[in-house]
């Protein structure tokens, strides 16, 4: 029964999605309406679950005098400040924290996203070296497109921007189409999977 | 209304506007009296533009019920072999041999509502059968508190299903951050200090991608990655050691689940694969010989 029951809710819920999608107006179109609010409320109270988790890893990551400890004591100061100024004072325009996330988070969420530009770069350069066949026409590809989408591109040879063009709308789309059309399928055989209760991984068995 | 605000045998009442020029004269509907003028919604029972999409349904169920028959009548169903999969004992071996853990991220783009999270759990459960098999430290670190749960009870099943319990550790399956950009540099920061031996980046995945799998192969660690985002796809294929292109990712969970039923599963979805390559090819001839477009009629 332990097992059993989250099944039969996974299947009535599935069901119940399906038919509101073929039905339109009807009550099993407004239950379903209602099944997508709750879930929306429980996965409002998860958060809490993620606070709890993070507190306790880290503060025993202290407390055990771990090698990390100073990070994860930096982690509990940011939480506590962040948190109680938040709660305590508001999250306004102008309040303590709205300038701990300008002047502090903002800035290092912005260099993350800068590091993503480096990352390009390297990623590039050890992709288009030409070793073998593929690598190559990955690399041919590459340099058309990336020189028909600057300005210099046409200048070199007024062609460019056409080739760059058709190699995004032809053979990249096709294959980018490919894999949507396969990817799509393989979320519906998962969906049926989960529905019929043949997958049951979302309840924690290995 | 109902408080379940059910959308049938409502009445309404409309009222007919006209503008000349920058007047607008309304007519209140109160003030119309006849019939024309009021109208009660009648549930549609059924969604007929919806078609298309009920004969696919039933297609893939179809598919479904007659791979599982030809299980139960005994009949063994070949599935195709992954890169991506084979590698993964080797991946663990590598870890296992350098003493450094594994790390394993279902990404920040999804939720446990996604099917890419729930086939990532999948494979999730085989990764950690053999990481307590070879002992090798298991890190997961997830954007989302549910997936954190669900993921806790995955490993831990796993650790008692190869009778390791004392393999388990909770606190190494756990909750880094909501934000995406705060997510990433957790995970890097995670990998640079650890040096994992072996980097499994399954699931739904989107900025924080690249971040991931190039600081993973800074780390020296093998990169295994796969997800259903083809803009994320083409990161993984030039970063990553091996890679599970968009449907790879579901059929690799119902192969490593060696169960009968998800096997059947995976063998319905190549068969409908092989049906929507060929309705594409008679599509594309239909149209190119005759000029009868099937896609267009089908939506029509």
């Amino acid at each position: 029964m332990k097992s059993r029951l989250p099944v039969l809710v996974a299947f009535i819920s599935g069901a119940l999605m399906i038919l509101a999608f073929f039905g339109r107006g009807t009550v099993v179109d407004a239950v379903s309406d209602r099944a997508l609010t709750w879930q929306t409320i429980v996965g409002g109270f998860s958060l809490l679950l993620g606070a709890v988790s993070i507190a306790r890893v880290h503060w025993k990551k202290v407390a055990t005098r771990h090698e990390d400890r100073f990070y994860s004591l930096c982690l509990l100061i940011c939480f506590v400040v962040m948190g109680g100024s938040g709660v305590f004072y508001g999250i306004g325009s102008g309040t303590l924290f709205d300038t701990l996330f300008q002047r502090i988070q903002a800035p290092m969420m912005s260099t993350m996203f800068s590091v993503l530009a480096f990352f390009i770069a390297s990623a590039a350069y050890r992709a288009f070296r030409a070793r073998s066949a593929s690598s190559a026409i990955l690399l041919v590809a590459a340099v058309l497109v990336m020189l028909g989408r600057i300005p210099m591109g046409q200048y070199i040879y007024h062609g460019l921007p056409s080739w760059a063009d058709w190699i995004m709308t032809v053979p990249s789309m096709a294959v980018q189409r490919g894999i949507l059309i396969g990817a799509a399928l393989g979320a519906a055989s998962m969906s049926l999977r989960i529905i019929l209760g043949i997958e049951r991984t979302y309840l924690g068995r290995g | 209304m109902s408080a379940f605000n059910w959308r049938c045998r409502v009445s309404f009442q409309f009222a007919i506007a006209s503008s000349i020029g920058a007047v607008i004269a309304l007519i209140p509907a109160a003030a119309l009296a006849d019939s024309a003028s009021s109208a009660t919604s009648a549930a549609g029972w059924f969604h007929s533009s919806r078609i298309a999409e009920l004969i696919g349904i039933v297609i893939a169920i179809l598919a479904l019920a007659i791979a599982a028959l030809l299980v139960k009548r005994g009949k063994r169903l070949q599935l195709r072999s992954l890169p991506a999969l084979d590698a993964v004992g080797d991946a663990l071996g590598r870890a296992t041999e350098l003493g450094t853990p594994v790390v394993y991220s279902t990404g920040w783009g999804g939720d446990m509502g996604r099917p890419t999270t729930m086939a990532s759990m999948g494979i999730l459960a085989e990764i950690a059968k053999r990481a307590a098999e070879y002992n090798c430290r298991l890190l997961f670190p997830s954007h989302d508190p549910l997936i954190v749960s669900v993921a806790q009870e995955t490993v831990s099943q796993s650790a008692l299903a190869v009778g390791r319990p004392d393999w388990y550790r909770a606190d190494d399956i756990s909750f880094v951050s909501q934000s995406q950009l705060g997510y990433a540099a957790a995970v890097d920061g995670m990998m640079a200090r650890e040096r994992p031996g072996a980097v499994f980046l399954l699931g739904s995945f989107e900025g924080e991608a690249l971040i991931l799998a190039e600081t993973a192969h800074q780390t020296g660690a093998m990169t295994i990655a796969g997800t259903d985002s083809t803009i994320q796809l083409s990161f993984f294929l030039v970063a990553c050691d091996y890679t599970l292109i968009g449907e790879e990712l579901f059929a690799a969970s119902g192969i490593v689940a060696k169960d009968p039923a998800a096997a059947a599963a995976v063998w319905s979805q190549d068969w409908l694969k092989y049906l929507v390559l060929t309705l594409l090819i008679v599509g594309a001839a239909l149209t190119a010989t005759v000029g009868f477009n099937l896609f267009q009629w089908t939506a029509r």
